[in-house]
Formats: C-alpha cells, structure tokens, sequence
C-alpha cells in the first residue's frame, strides 16, 4: 500500500432542505483515503454514508467543504469514469444478457467491439461467473446478479469501486461467500474500494479502515485502522483480534448515539 | 384445450340469448303481419318467423351470418371480391385508414410522449391539452375535421385518417410517458456515473424500458383507431367503408346488413388487436424479457 491519496474531503457539509426544515446529512467531515484502501463505512441509517459516497461519485453535491478525487473535483473524476459503483440492487437491465449488461458501460464509453468481449471474459472470470455470458438476469440467483453488477463496474478501467450496501439485500450464506471473493478479487486487481455497510462484522472482515458515523447531523465518530493481516480466512472472524476490533466499532456506534 | 371450453361456453350463452332476444324482439311484427293476414300462428312458426325476417328488428345470428357469407366467401368465389357490394372492399376501406390513422397516430404520440418527458415546459403545458382533446365528442368534430380538409382540397383517405389518429395518439401518449419515465432513480444514477450522454440514455435505458408500456397502449390505439375510422365514414355521407356500410343499412332499415357490418369491425379489431399481441410476444421475447 502506497500512501497516495485517492479521494480526500475537507469540511465537508450536505444540508437538504426539506418542508421539515434543513437536515443536515453530512457536517464537518474529514477523510483521506489512499491508493489500495478497503475503507468501510458503517453507521445506522440516517448517518450519511451512503451521502458521503455519493458525494465522492458526484451523485450528490456537497453545500459547503470540497471533496477531490484522484486530485480532481468529484464532477471532473467522473466525467473521466474515474470509478464503477455499485448499487445495494444489482439494477441488470433485464433485456440484456450478462455479458450485454456488462457491455454496457464499455459501448457507452465507446470501447471496441473486440476489447469489449475480452474485458467481459475478464471480468466474469474475476467474479466466478465463466459460462453466464449468455444467460439473461432473471436465469441467475440474486447473488449471482449482484457478482454480474460487481463485474460491470470492474469491466472498465476505474482504480476506485465505490459499493453502496452491495450485499445488504442477500442472505447471511451468500453475503460470506461474497465477501471471501470481493476480499480475493481486491487482492488480484489492487483498487481503491469504498463500501457502504450496516454489518459490524462484514466492516471488520473486509477493510483495512473503518469509518464509524453518526446521525443528526451525519458525522465521523471513529476512524479504525484494521491491524488484520492482508490475507484473512473466513475463520479470522473468530480471533481475540478481530472480536477487539469489531468491539471498537460498537463503542463508536453506541457513542454517536449518546448524543440523541 | 382447458382455455376453450370456458370460451366456448361464453360464445353459447351469447347464441341462446341472441336467439331468445330475436325471438322477443321481433314476435310483434310476426303476430301482426300473421293478423294481417288473417292466420294463426302455432309456437314453432312463431318462432321460425322471427328468426327469418327480411327487417328483423334483432336479426338471428344464422342471418347475419348468411349475410356476411354473401358478402365475402360468395364474393370472392365469384371474383368480385372488390366489387362495392362486397364486404371485403368496405372493410379494406376502413382498414386503410385505420391502419393510417394508427401510424400517425403513434408516431405523434411517441413525439409528444419525448417531448413531454424531455421538456418541462412541454410537460407542464401540453398533457391537459391533451386531455383535454379526448373530453371533446369525436362525432362531433369528426363532421369538421372533413368539411374543413375538404375545403382545402385534402379528401379520401386522409381525413378519416385524421380522426383515426386523433383518437389513437392518446393511448401512446400516455403510455409513452410512463414508459419513458419507468426507470428508477438508481438507473438513471447508474448512467451518470458512466457519464453517458442524454442520447445514450435515452437509445439505451428509457426507450427499452418502455416497450412493455408501449405495446399496451397499442392495443387500445390500434381499436381506437378502428374506432376512429368508423366514425369518420358516419357522419360524411362517405358511400365505401363499415361506417357507410352501417350509416346505409340504418337508411333503409337493412338491420341484417347493420349486424353484419358490425359483426365484421368487431371481427377487425380482434384480429388487429390480436396482431399487435403476436408482434409483442416476438419483440419482447427477443429482448428477453418474456421467459
């Protein structure tokens, strides 16, 4: 892990105004994160993480503060697709086959013919999905659609993969089994990934840093460097060390709520 | 096999009924040519009569169906299949325009369903106007919509098209919007983050997210259209086509000839409709959005 910063906020303060009056979903946020990082954020729902992720994919735009990306603004690194995202439902459109879904992205960013189908090869061989090129959606289970989706933000080349809750809508089974490959997969392609979960031990298993939040108004209660070793077994789930971190987190959950 | 016997069930009931109304319709037309004529009538020529009238107020559905035979099968056996007592030839007359009408009509609709979804100022002014224009009795601007073409030298297929298309693009307009707008907020995002441009978004997300939509409103289109074309032979003195065909017959009290121009669109429109469903299951198929 190099110490480059990838995406760096300062300040940063979302305020929606709503008939309810302003709700403030981001306030005073600071947060580096470097090239190679599994960053996690974790907080109950109202705690603007899935804000601040989409303030860093330029999906929301931030009131006050500034937010670069790769060293550029949010609006500048994803005009230059600077990152795939990937969203809590697969969202496959389902008159398209896998491998149509995943050339999606690569037609509209006017990839060739020929660099397309080897970049779906690519990538479906990253996700263990080999041999569903040509199945439609609605033929795969919904842990494979979500692999399918992973694989589409994947297929063109963005150092940064930003997860909103991919695997909050699949069961306990599925979720570990994805975890283990999303955890192989970070290993093989070195990218940048922020990840959006409300799972202390999905946090702690994946990152190498995680950040606790709060709500009203959204902020960070807690960043925790992982000391978890690189490479991490389903089992590590069960060592003294990660039980420590996993109680650091709740700590930081439970302090964010003292305040309410 | 299971989905016939309910259908034929239904189409028996229709044929006992029709015969029992025939027969209730037209006994006092029976009973007072018979005391006319100074005979009595027993129950079984009673009912032989109202089933064989030359002006049946109600014909009997063997009589129509007669009717429509002479009208086409006979025509075309004897080659006159084009002739103007032929069924055949008013029913093409109408089609044409249906067909155009319906064209223009969703093409139209399709416009102004973009336009809508598109522009704000389109969506904030035009929807109510187009409600509007389906609130307004199509009988009674039909008679304009000619008059006013024909004084400016457009007349034939082009008028009764006109108000084929003025009924059809509603349906489309409508369905288009909803189509057009189907996909959800994530979609849209998802787009964004690819910095996809506006055309792509459109060719690749809105516009195929809308077929199911669109082939709905189709179907109502195409029998409005139907609906449409009829109407625009009625009120115009029109002398070819099922509403010319409906408009004389009631001139000249020929209700058997009514009953078969009717039967005959009714007969058009599900086979239009029907066409429309076939073309549905192809297209959606090949996107693989039917399993």
């Amino acid at each position: 892990m190099t110490n480059t910063t990838v995406i760096s906020a300062k300040n940063l303060s979302l305020t929606f105004e709503t008939n309810d009056g302003p709700v403030h979903a981001l306030k005073d946020v600071d947060l580096d994160i470097h090239k190679g990082d599994f960053v996690s954020f974790i907080g109950p729902s109202g705690c603007g993480k899935t804000t601040f992720l989409r303030c860093m994919a330029d999906l929301e735009h931030p009131t006050a503060g500034s937010i670069t990306v790769n060293g550029v603004s949010a609006e500048e690194a994803r005009k230059a697709r600077a990152y795939g995202y990937v969203f809590q439902h697969a969202g496959l459109y389902p008159w398209r086959t896998i491998g149509g879904n995943i050339s999606l992205p690569l037609e509209i960013m006017g990839y060739s013919k020929q660099d397309q189908q080897d970049r779906i090869a690519r990538v479906l061989e990253l996700v263990e999905l080999e041999g569903f090129e040509k199945k439609f959606p609605w033929q795969l289970s919904g842990g494979m659609q979500q692999r399918a989706s992973i694989a589409r933000a994947l297929a063109f080349d963005a150092d940064i993969l930003l997860m909103d809750e991919p695997f909050g809508a699949l069961d306990e089974i599925v979720r570990d089994h994805l975890n283990e490959q999303l955890l192989k997969l970070w290993a093989r392609t070195n990218k940048t990934i922020g990840f959006v979960t409300h799972s202390i031990p999905e946090a702690v298993y994946l990152s190498t840093k995680i950040v606790v939040m709060s709500p009203r108004p959204g902020r960070i209660t807690d960043v925790i460097e992982s000391t978890l070793p690189k490479e991490r077994p389903l089992d590590i789930r069960d060592t003294p060390e990660f039980l420590e971190i996993a109680h650091r987190v709740r700590d930081g959950l439970r302090a964010g709520h003292a305040y309410d | 096999m299971r989905s016939l016997l309910p259908i034929f069930t239904v189409v028996a009931a229709i044929f006992v009924i029709w015969y029992g109304a025939a027969v209730a319709l037209n006994t006092p037309w029976a009973k007072d040519q018979a005391k006319r004529n100074n005979v009595e009538l027993s129950f079984t020529e009673l009912v032989a009569d109202t089933w064989s009238q030359k002006k049946p107020k109600l014909p009997a559905p063997h009589q129509v169906v007669a009717e429509i035979w002479k009208t086409t099968g006979e025509m075309v056996a004897k080659g006159r299949a084009f002739s103007k007592r032929s069924l055949i030839y008013h029913s093409w007359i109408t089609l044409s325009a249906t067909m155009l009408g319906f064209v223009m009509g969703t093409g139209f609709g399709i416009l102004l369903a973009i336009g809508i979804v598109y522009n704000r100022v389109m969506d904030m002014s035009v929807m109510p106007w187009v409600i509007a224009s389906q609130t307004i009795p199509i009988l009674a601007v039909a008679p304009m919509i000619i008059v006013v073409l024909n004084a400016v030298g457009i007349s034939g297929l082009l008028p009764k098209a006109m108000i084929s298309m003025y009924l059809s693009f509603f349906p489309v307009v409508v369905g288009m919007v909803k189509g057009l707008r189907s996909p959800d907020q994530m979609q849209l995002d998802q787009m964004r983050t690819w910095n996809a441009t506006s055309g792509q978004e459109f060719w690749r997300l809105r516009l195929p997210s809308s077929m199911p939509f669109l082939f709905a409103s189709l179907k109502v289109a195409m029998a409005a259209s139907l609906v449409g074309a009829i109407v625009g032979e009625l009120p115009t003195g029109a002398v070819a086509g099922l509403g010319a065909r409906l408009l004389a017959g009631s001139y000249y009290g020929q209700t058997i000839q009514i009953w078969s121009a009717l039967i005959m669109a009714a007969a058009l429109a599900a086979a239009l409709v029907a066409l429309i469903g076939l073309i549905q299951r192809m297209t959606l198929k090949k996107m693989g959005m039917v399993q």
